[in-house]
């Protein structure tokens, strides 16, 4: 249990350290879902050099995992049809609401911003909420 | 140059997702099970995370006007709550709790060839370019 607290705050910290950086070198908020969607159409953004930079960054050390530490990658724990809703859901709600967990959570926060405050309050509940949910059906 | 370190913080990013069990689904899922069976740890991903940035950022600011290779930084300046960003909230909420990934760790699963990472990745661009095109009608 200690570990795993542990691991996770070590990885956040890395998680914090990448986002400084992409900030300090490139000037950019690290908002996954922000540097993905502004690669796909329609209307992608002009500069796509740094955003494939940072995603193909971004799967390397996922590549890597499988093959040295694949118990990393966790498989799913829920039906692959809902995995696919899931995908869907977060893929429709992140440009709509402006930022993930990423975007939202380790830079909206850190910047104190009201409007990133609200969308983190917003999804852990809507997310609370869906697990009890399928807790309760299930 | 540019370009190396937009790669390396991605890949520092990748990395904090894999070391902190972000990618995987099973301890999101007991990091949102409030009700049920509770495993607080990946609250600490969060914290440190948020912690490391605020304290880099400040100092990012304090000592620089401009970010080495862009003539500024782009920084979200809107305060407003608006119904896009709640709504959009509530439903991205519904998706990371229905599946237990969201967009990094669902990417850095997929290039692992994780099945769950696959098809959420895939269907994740799915719904950004369709929720993008529904907001853009082509003329």
């Amino acid at each position: 249990m200690q570990t795993s607290w542990l691991l996770a705050l070590a990885g956040g910290a890395l998680i914090g350290a990448a986002a400084a950086l992409l900030m300090l070198t490139h000037g950019r908020i690290a908002g996954i879902s922000g540097v993905v969607g502004s690669l796909l159409p329609p209307g992608a953004a002009r500069d796509r050099g740094w955003r494939l930079a940072f995603v193909v960054g971004l799967l390397v050390p996922g590549a890597v995992a499988a093959v040295v530490a694949p118990e990393a990658i966790g498989a799913s724990v829920r039906p692959l049809a809902w995995v696919a809703v899931a995908g869907i859901l977060v893929g429709a709600g992140t440009p709509l609401g402006s930022g993930c967990t990423s975007g939202h959570g380790v830079c909206g926060l850190a910047r104190l911003s009201r409007r990133s405050l609200a969308a983190v309050l917003t999804f852990m509940t809507t997310g609370i909420i869906t697990v009890a949910v399928v807790r309760g059906l299930s | 140059m540019s370009l190396v370190l937009a790669g390396l913080a991605g890949a520092v990013f990748g990395v904090g997702l894999l070391v902190s069990g972000m990618t995987q689904p099973a301890k999101v899922i007991g990091f949102l099970d409030l009700f049920g069976d509770w495993d607080p740890s990946l609250g600490f991903v969060m914290g440190g995370a948020v912690v490391v940035n605020l304290l880099a950022l400040r100092a990012t600011l304090a000592t620089r006007q401009d970010p080495w290779f862009d003539q500024l930084f782009h920084l979200p300046s809107r305060q407003d709550l608006d119904l896009p960003l709640l709504a959009g909230a509530a439903v991205f909420g519904v998706g990371w709790g229905l599946g237990g990934l969201c967009p990094g760790p669902g990417l850095v699963s997929a290039a692992g060839l994780g099945q769950a990472g696959l098809v959420f990745t895939a269907a994740m661009v799915v719904g950004m370019v369709g929720l993008r095109w529904l907001r853009t009608p082509p003329r």
